[in-house]
């Protein structure tokens, strides 16, 4: 699996609540026995003019100049609810969103965007607004900035490298955010862990708990 | 110290404390479906894993299948002839027990798994499949996850998971006339939001609770993904054992009793101490449907379309705003009296032979309206047998219903059927999201029988003027 250290791009907002996989990746557009091939179905309801048509809808985020090579989506409270399609995780994937930050994820949505080498931020609703009055200024040059290895998300500015953008209006505060996520979780993307491998390692350990387990609670054996 | 019945289940389940700060957790059983079973399955094959307990790992035909009167391997959803194809190739390659397209215990998952007493009462159970927490309704412990966490359960016979929080829910005082589980799932999440349960995993007890049968119960734990929640369970009780007795795969003999010993111990202490505590009054609690593109978009069928609250958020506003217009519904339209397209009675939530006795009762001597295209998919082929058995088949179809096979069927829209373009449907499914059952597609999410009722009314209707 990729990792994921550090990395900066134009983010996307997409700030309504509680956007699920439906939205994010329709099962009409889930056609082969396969995690390729769904990039071009991610947000498709949204993304074109008419159902299974390809053609851009321009009002949606996404398909305008300004947003275009977003790897990043600065999204609302829930993203990811609903069904577990991990098609979800790998349309994005393939569309090239390497990060998403929102306030809070579907549980099932946000473990599959750690086994896919995807980071889930949660930041506050005011810190995901902040970010997005950021990047709507210039989005292709005010750009977010998201560190793993220190777990903070700040702004950043193309045309000032390497230096954090101040808020403009907020006083003296620089968009500069640090998140928590678990240490497995923050492990596994980080080393690009394959969590079967590493678990794998336990295999004695896992075979004496089915042993005593079984004997335990024989009508499950 | 006092536990939690989820503190109990996960101590009897851990492997160990993994020094990343998750845990390795023991997993009982597997179910797989065709949608992301097959996926999960080659992937392993591709890397050259194996299943490591086939005889735990079972797989049922639903989410693709069609659920029209002879059906077999082809399918109305394009390509999805080759999803059964190498589901049950794979099936076939790891030992695994397959529900086939005509096998006549074939149906939902959440539904054919406690029917056949699969899922029992202590045990850990994963699908890739979100709904899985119905199962918790037995007690156990059961969650959805994606096809990469099924590949790893698959596997190890494991997962890495990290510890949810707790909540209880109770709902106290006893079901109004006419108002049942669906009506109870809807109320709390309408009320808490649909991330209201985010991060944990939710005991549902209470009066109402106790006085629900198991299939009521297997209602309010499958919409626990909808409010977000790790998963749903219910304390086993004599009704549990009284459930689970005499199903294929539940103990026999002398396991029986060793078994039923055991799961008389799971509950939570007395003075088991839980992260969250909801009260719920019964008396609160009308009809319910929902009039948005999210379950949380609940309020009582003789109410009208809520206003955006004071402090709405700008984000929840745009959601809101969003939602007005994708049903076409501005703030303050009354619910009752809109017409409708179509009805549709099954999946995972309310496909049960409970759920079609309730709608029978609504339908006998009725008439669906005119234009409304109304259809009952049985949630398993057991439960369609049952229900032939008692003459309610009859009945759906004397009103004008289509009766078919068992699966997931138009719950959700996968290029194949469809209610069609913009059509206003009431469905006592679990998901009102944009295009779930079709185009654009406008879905009600509501009880089987408020389903029946509104088919009869030809608009959304107070199932109590028909009971």
């Amino acid at each position: 699996m990729e990792k994921f250290t550090v990395h900066q791009g134009v983010a996307a907002p997409m700030l309504q609540i509680n956007i699920d996989t439906d939205a994010i990746i329709p099962s009409r557009e889930m056609k082969l026995v396969s995690k390729q091939g769904l990039g071009e179905g991610l947000f498709a309801g949204w993304r074109y003019t008419l159902p299974n048509g390809r053609e851009p809808n321009e009002d949606f985020v996404l398909n305008q100049a300004q947003y275009k090579n977003s790897s990043i989506l600065l999204a609302g409270d829930n993203f990811g609810c609903g069904s577990s399609r991990e098609h979800a995780v790998w349309a994005l994937k393939e569309y090239g969103i390497k990060a998403i930050i929102a306030p809070g994820f579907g549980s099932i949505f946000y473990h599959n965007c750690i086994r896919n080498g995807i980071l889930p931020v949660v930041l506050g609703n005011d810190e995901v607004l902040g970010l997005a009055n950021h990047v709507e200024k210039d989005p292709q040059t005010c750009q977010v900035n998201i560190n793993l290895l220190e777990c903070y998300v700040s702004a950043f500015n193309t045309d000032h490298q390497s230096t954090e953008l101040e808020a403009t209006d907020s006083v003296n505060e620089t968009l500069h955010f640090s998140f928590s996520i678990l240490p497995a979780q923050r492990e596994m993307l980080l080393e690009g862990l394959d969590g079967i491998a590493l678990t794998l390692k336990s295999k004695s350990n896992i075979a004496s708990f089915k042993q005593a387990y079984q004997r335990q609670y024989p009508w499950l054996a | 110290m006092d536990k939690t019945l989820f503190e109990k289940i996960w101590q009897h389940h851990l492997v160990q404390e993994l020094d990343d700060g998750a845990a390795l957790i023991y997993i009982d059983r597997v179910f797989l479906h065709e949608r992301t079973g097959s996926i999960a399955l080659k992937s392993l094959e591709a890397d050259k894993r194996k299943v490591v307990s086939p005889e735990h790992v079972f797989c049922t035909m639903d989410h693709i299948v069609d659920t029209v009167i002879g059906r077999g391997d082809n399918t109305k959803v394009p390509s999805g002839k080759n999803f059964i194809l190498a589901t049950r190739e794979a099936c076939i390659d790891a030992k695994i027990k397959l529900f086939d397209v005509n096998d006549p215990q074939q149906g939902i998952v959440h539904v054919v798994s406690p029917e056949l007493g699969i899922v029992q009462p202590g045990a850990t159970l994963v699908c890739p499949d979100s709904h899985t927490c119905s199962q918790g309704a037995l007690g156990a412990l059961a969650w959805g996850i994606g096809s990469s966490e099924a590949e790893h359960a698959l596997a190890t016979k494991t997962l890495r998971v990290s510890k949810p929080k707790t909540m209880k829910v109770n709902f106290n005082g006893q079901l109004g006339f006419g108002v049942t589980a669906k009506d109870m799932i809807l109320h709390l999440i309408g009320k808490y939001s649909a991330a209201g349960g985010a991060g944990y995993v939710i005991e549902f007890g209470g009066t109402a609770v106790d006085a629900l049968d198991i299939e009521g119960r297997l209602t309010l734990c499958n919409m626990a993904v909808e409010f977000s929640a790790f998963t749903g369970l219910v304390a086993p009780d004599d009704k549990a054992i009284a459930y689970l007795k005499g199903r294929e795969y539940a103990p026999k003999g002398a396991l029986w009793q060793q078994a039923v010993a055991f799961w008389q111990s799971l509950y939570s202490d007395e003075h088991a101490q839980f992260d969250k505590t909801i009260e719920i009054d019964c008396a609160d609690i009308s009809p319910t449907i929902t009039w948005g593109n999210s379950p949380q978009h609940a309020c009582a069928v003789d109410s009208v379309v809520p206003f955006a609250p004071a402090d709405a958020t700008q984000n929840q506003l745009k959601a809101l705003n969003r939602a007005y217009e994708y049903m076409d519904l501005p703030a303050g339209s009354a619910l009752k009296g809109l017409p409708i397209g179509a009805a549709f009675i099954g999946s995972c939530t309310n496909s049960r032979i409970s759920d079609l006795r309730l709608a029978a009762k609504v339908l006998k001597g009725r008439k669906v309206a005119e234009n409304v295209n109304a259809i009952c998919v049985p949630g398993s082929t057991t439960v369609k047998r049952q229900a032939e058995a008692e003459g309610l088949d009859k009945i759906f179809i004397a009103a004008g219903f289509e009766w078919r096979e068992a699966g997931c069927s138009m719950c959700f829209f996968a290029g194949g059927e469809s209610f069609g373009y913009r059509q206003r449907v009431v469905t006592s499914t679990n998901r009102n999201f944009e295009s779930r059952q079709g185009p654009e597609t406008r879905s009600h999410l509501a009880s089987p029988a408020t389903v029946a009722a509104c088919a009869i009314a030809g608009c959304i209707a107070d199932v109590r003027e028909y009971l």
